[in-house]
This record gives structure tokens, C-alpha cells and sequence, in this order.
């Protein structure tokens, strides 16, 4: 696998996703402050920081779950907060998530899960849902598993699943939480290989949060880093290019593995 | 379905020179908005041997090319057509082999459909299998009581406390009203065949006994079976869902000793007070359907209720109350253990163990009222 390049926004064109000086909180309790960065189109993003520095909640609000408690977040050059409900809707429809914790609906099985969108949003006829269930499942490696509850997979395939169903409606931003934690290194390579794949055929956009270094090196073409001591985003760019460049002691230790600034190299 | 969709473009040619092949051409877009041709709309020649996807004149694509693809294929597998994909846009075939990959897929275990004779033998043996497992949950439940009784159990005080807490106290409000209402209506009702009678004062042994004895522990224990039994049924359900309760089995502690025994214990103690509670608050509102209404005046009312009403109507309502903490406890407790880990289940449990609960409680109830008239109690 050849590690994909950053892409050019098209000229012209707003970029999916622009976050103008951010601020996320819980109620008094700021998570994270002055954030700043873009998505370009056709990236595979990735949010990455230590457990509990605020990437889900990030991404919460990327996906616009979420009020940013100050600054502003711009959507294909949209604010979600502050636009008409049919921009809104024609927004949200063009994303798909996968949660951290799969986020499956429990009561149906995998087909039904990843035909539910299509049958809200779509005007398919149901063989062409079927098929269309079938393929994005066969995509993810669960083809044969349509009858099966999501209580009756492993975690990694409940994730696979939660893919395929964010893949429903072919989004053209696929937002990732955690995608690979809890995999074995097997699994979470193939899922890399699918991210990128996705990226590369349907020229997805895609916006990942984890913490795995494998997966941060293979699959970015853009990242930043948030870091829960200083409540703010410390660096941005490429996950190598960060690597060389940063003085920044809790930044060389994550990507490193805490070893240190020596073995940057090696760590690659 | 809305307004008409557009068509998918394609063509299908015939190669003279090389007999039995057809070539398909899709043309132009072919997205999930756009009507896709079903496998009868191609007219493919009878005599197909060959079929060829030729992608060169594709405009713009999603998955439902793709999934069109793959029933293309499915065709021509089950007619024994030979099938191949060429020129397609790189991004396409690179899907198609995904879908196709071995090293990515997971094989799915085999799962054979069970004939209606095999259903109907798997539904009866559940039937028994449930009674089976009730048992092995009372079991159970004795066992960890002795257990507890002789200080064995990992049960902790501050547990109980909480769950007396939350069935106890929380629940008077409730209690309340719906005690003081019964009693008044109980009385409401009965002094309407009385006064034809002039019989009045009879309203005090009627509210009395009826409340004490029956009225009384029977709205405590739909009050709790609807309050706290189906709460146990829903709480213990999710915890299973998500695994908390296997972890404490995987401390080597059992549920039933961690969360099951002091949702009992909390329910056989709170539901006696709670009912002597309610038969005070409903000898109220009886007593003031007597003085407002009937006419009666307070000490008259009193003496009628302390002349045909024992202390034994009394600890027949207490025991019967008990008996149901007992009942809703067991309920709410194994639906919610026995749960199956998913949402709907837990919607399931809750309204199981209600339903469960009521209809013990009748039972119960029919059995205690034959005892008593057989014991004269
Ligand atoms: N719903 C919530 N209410 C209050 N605090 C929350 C909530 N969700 C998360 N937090 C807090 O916000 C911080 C960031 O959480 P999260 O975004 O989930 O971290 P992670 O980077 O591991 O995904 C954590 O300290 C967590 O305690
Ligand atoms: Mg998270």
C-alpha cells in the first residue's frame, strides 16, 4: 500500500467541512478551545489525541449533533446552525457516521439497518434495496450476514456493519469514530485498506478519529492533533510531516509510543 | 413513489464474427436517482453464451451500478453464461473486486431454516424450558437467602438501602392519591345500596374490610408492579445488554447476589408499610365520604370500624401485601436477567414482568382468600 497523498480542494468550490476558531464544552467545562482547520475534499482526515481529549465530541459537532458553544462551523460553506431547514436536511443527508459504539439498531438485523436510509431517502423499489444492502455489506466483508442481529456479531463486525450502513447513501462524508480500536492487527488493516479503497473509488471524503498509529500512518493524507492538557489543537498537516516538525514533547510521545524523539524514524 | 424517474441509458450489441457473445454497454449516468433496467428490459439474445459489461461510455456512477453488476453476474451464473467486466472506470473495478475478495470477507455460519413441525416442537419445548428456568431462579434466589441469612452473600447493606429508597419513599406520593381516591370511591359506591337500606354506618365496616383486607395491599402491588417491578425488568435488561452483569459474573460474583437480592429484599420489606400506609390513607377517604356525604359524624364512624373490622383483616392485607413484594420482585428480577441483548427485548421484559406480576398477584390473592375462608381467618 502506497501511503495516499494530500489532496487539492477544487478551486471554487467551499470545502466540506471549515471550523473557524471552535470552542467545544459540556456545560461550564471547555473540552477544547480555539480550533481552526479544513477538510479538504476527497481527504481521509484524521482527528487523533488521547482518550478522553475530546474527538468524539469533536467530530459530534462536525456531524452537527452538536452547538459549538462559540465559533463556527462551515458545512460545504454552511452553517448547520444557522441556515434554512432544506440546506439542513440536504447536509445531514449527505454524510453517513459510524458511532464508537457501532451505533447499529439493535432491533433490526444487517440488511434492515443499511436499507432503513435507503428506504427513507430514496425511491428504490425493494429488490433494489436488496441488492443494493447486499453489495454495501459484500463491500465490508459481512456478505452472508444479512439475517443476523447485530447482538450476534463481534465488535469488529457490529464496526464493519456500521460502515456499510453509514456507506447507505453513498455519502459524500463518511464520518469514523474509532473505526479500528478493538481489532485485531488483521482486521484493522483490511478496514484501513477499505478506507482508503472507498476514498479512492467513490473519492469519499473522510473524516476518522482514532488513536491507532498504524492506522493514522497508512490512511491520512491530513490530520490534527488535540491535546487534552492544553485544550487545543497543537499541530496540523500530515502525520509525518507533523512528526519532523514538532517540538512538542506530548505530540512526539503519542506518535512514538513514548519513546522518544530519536526513534521518529523507526516508529514510521 | 413520487415523480417519474429517468431512465439509465445502455445498448447491447451483437459481435457477428464471434457467435453467442453479447456486449452491454451501459451509457451515461447511472445513479441510485435513475430507474435501472431490469434484467428482462435488456433483451439479451436467447442464445447468450458470453456476456460482456463494456464500461466505456459511463458518465457518472454510484453503488447501484455496482449492485446492477452483481445481479448481472448472479444472472449469468445461474444460466451458465460466461461473464466479464471490461473498460469500466478504475474506481468501479476496484469496488467489484472488493466485493469479490476473499481475504476481506467473513465467512457466516450455517444457519439451516427450521420446517414448521421443527418450530412448533422448538415452541413447546421453550414452554417447558421457561417453567424450568423460573425454577432454577427461585432456586437460586432461596439459596442466596440462606446464604445471606447466614452471612455468606456479597450483598452489600448500602445496596439495599438504595433500592428501599427508591421503591419506598419515592413511592408515597403516589401511594397518596391513589389510596385516598380508592377509599373514597369504595365508600362512594357503597353507600349507595346502604342508604336504600338506611344502613348508612355500614359504610364504615365496608370501607374497613374492603380496604384493609383487599383494596389496600392490591393497589400497593399495582402501584409497585407498575413502578418498580417493571423499572428491575428494564434496568437489569440493559445492564445484560451491555455486558455488566456478565462482568460480574466474570469477578466470580453472582448477579444474583449483587443485584438481584437486594431488589428482593428491598421489595419484601417496603411493601407491608407501604400498605398499612395506604389502608390508613384510604380509611380517610372514607371516612370522609361518611362524614360529608352520609352523614355521619366521626366517633360514630370509628366505633362501626372498630366493631366489625379485626386486626386480622389487617395482617391478612399485610401478608397478602408481602407475599406480592415477593411476586413483583421475582418478576421484574428474571425478566430482566433472562433478557436477550437487544432494545426491544428490554421494552419486552419491562412489559412481561407487569403483565407477570398482575397476574401472580390475582392468583395470589384467589389463594389467600380461600385460605382464609376455609381457616375462618
Ligand atoms: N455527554 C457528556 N457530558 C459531559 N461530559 C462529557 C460527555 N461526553 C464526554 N464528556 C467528557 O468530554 C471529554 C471528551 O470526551 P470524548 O470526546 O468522548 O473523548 P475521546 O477523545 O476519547 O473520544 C471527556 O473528558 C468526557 O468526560
Ligand atoms: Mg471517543
Amino acid at each position: 500500500m502506497t501511503p495516499p497523498k494530500s489532496p487539492s480542494n477544487p478551486p471554487h468550490e467551499p470545502p466540506p467541512i471549515e471550523v473557524r476558531d471552535v470552542t467545544l464544552s459540556y456545560g461550564q467545562r471547555i473540552i477544547q478551545d480555539k480550533l481552526t482547520f479544513t477538510v479538504k475534499k476527497g481527504a481521509t482526515f484524521i482527528i487523533m489525541g488521547g482518550s478522553g481529549c475530546g474527538k468524539s465530541t469533536l467530530l459530534r459537532h462536525l456531524i452537527g449533533l452538536h452547538k459549538p458553544a462559540a465559533g463556527t462551523i462551515l458545512r460545504d460553506g454552511h452553517d448547520l446552525w444557522n441556515c434554512d431547514m432544506k440546506t439542513q436536511h440536504k447536509i445531514r443527508q449527505a454524510s453517513g457516521t459510524m458511532f464508537q459504539s457501532g451505533g447499529l439498531w439493535s432491533s433490526m438485523n444487517l440488511a434492515e439497518n443499511v436499507a432503513f436510509p435507503l428506504q427513507e431517502y430514496t425511491n428504490l423499489n425493494p429488490r433494489e434495496i436488496k441488492e443494493l444492502c447486499q453489495v454495501k455489506l459484500a463491500l465490508v466483508g459481512l456478505a452472508g450476514f444479512e439475517n443476523f442481529y447485530p447482538a450476534e456479531l463481534s465488535g469488529g463486525m457490529q464496526k464493519r456493519a456500521g460502515i456499510a450502513r453509514a456507506m447507505a447513501l453513498d455519502p459524500k462524508i463518511l464520518f469514523l469514530d474509532e473505526p479500528s480500536a478493538g481489532l485485531d492487527p488483521i482486521s484493522a488493516r483490511r478496514l484501513d485498506e477499505l478506507i482508503i479503497e472507498l476514498r479512492e473509488s467513490l473519492h469519499t471524503t473522510i473524516v476518522v478519529v482514532t488513536h491507532e498509529l498504524q492506522s493514522i500512518f497508512t490512511i491520512a493524507t491530513d490530520a490534527i492533533f488535540l491535546d487534552s492538557a492544553t485544550h487545543t489543537m497543537t499541530a496540523q498537516g500530515h502525520p509525518r510531516q507533523i512528526l519532523q516538525d514538532t517540538t512538542d514533547q506530548n505530540l512526539i510521545d503519542f506518535l512514538t509510543r513514548g519513546t522518544g524523539k530519536t526513534d521518529r524514524q523507526q516508529a514510521i | 413513489m413520487g415523480k417519474a424517474k429517468r431512465h439509465a441509458r445502455f445498448s447491447v450489441t451483437i459481435d457477428a464474427t464471434r457467435p453467442g457473445e453479447t456486449i452491454l454497454m451501459p451509457e451515461g449516468d447511472w445513479l441510485k436517482q435513475m430507474q435501472i433496467p431490469r434484467i428482462g428490459d435488456l433483451a439479451l439474445p436467447r442464445d447468450t453464451k458470453a456476456l460482456v459489461l463494456d464500461g466505456t461510455h459511463i458518465r457518472n456512477w454510484d453503488t447501484m451500478l455496482l449492485a446492477f453488476i452483481t445481479r448481472l453476474e448472479q444472472y449469468a451464473e445461474s444460466n451458465t453464461i460466461t461473464f466479464e467486466v471490461v473498460n469500466v472506470p478504475l474506481g468501479l473495478k476496484r469496488l467489484l473486486d472488493l466485493t469479490k475478495s476473499t481475504s476481506n470477507k467473513l465467512q457466516p455460519p450455517e444457519r439451516e431454516p427450521e420446517s414448521f413441525l421443527t418450530a412448533l416442537g422448538n415452541k413447546t419445548l421453550q414452554v417447558f424450558k421457561s417453567f424450568a428456568s423460573v425454577n432454577r431462579f427461585v432456586g437460586e434466589l432461596v439459596l442466596t437467602l440462606l446464604k445471606f441469612h447466614v452471612g455468606l452473600a456479597r450483598t452489600r447493606w448500602s445496596d439495599i438501602w438504595r433500592q428501599i429508597a427508591l421503591a419506598g419513599h419515592m413511592a408515597l406520593p403516589l401511594i397518596s392519591m391513589i389510596g385516598f381516591l380508592i377509599g373514597l370511591i369504595l365508600a362512594f359506591i357503597g353507600s349507595i345500596p346502604l342508604k336504600m337500606f338506611g344502613a348508612e354506618i355500614f359504610v364504615a365496616s365496608l370501607v374497613g374490610i374492603g380496604i384493609l383486607r383487599l383494596m389496600g395491599p392490591v393497589m400497593v402491588g399495582v402501584v409497585m408492579a407498575g413502578r418498580t417491578g417493571a423499572a428491575y425488568a428494564a434496568e437489569l435488561g440493559s445492564m445484560n445488554a451491555n455486558d455488566e452483569i456478565e462482568a460480574y459474573r466474570a469477578m466470580g460474583l453472582s448477579p444474583m447476589e449483587t443485584l438481584v437480592l437486594p431488589r428482593f429484599l428491598a421489595l419484601c420489606f417496603v411493601l407491608p408499610p407501604l400498605c398499612i400506609y395506604a389502608d390508613l390513607l384510604g380509611l380517610a377517604g372514607g371516612m370522609a365520604v361518611g362524614i360529608f356525604y352520609s352523614g355521619l359524624n366521626r366517633t360514630e364512624f370509628l366505633r362501626q370500624l372498630s366493631a366489625t373490622t379485626s386486626l386480622n383483616d389487617l395482617f391478612v392485607g399485610i401478608f397478602s401485601g408481602f407475599v406480592f413484594g415477593v411476586l413483583i420482585a421475582i418478576c421484574g428480577c428474571y425478566q430482566g436477567i433472562r433478557c436477550k441483548k437487544n432494545s426491544t427485548a428490554v421494552g419486552q421484559a419491562a412489559t412481561s414482568a407487569v403483565v407477570a406480576s398482575l397476574i401472580c398477584m390475582v392468583i395470589a390473592t384467589t389463594i389467600i382468600t380461600i385460605l382464609c375462608v376455609i381457616l375462618k381467618i
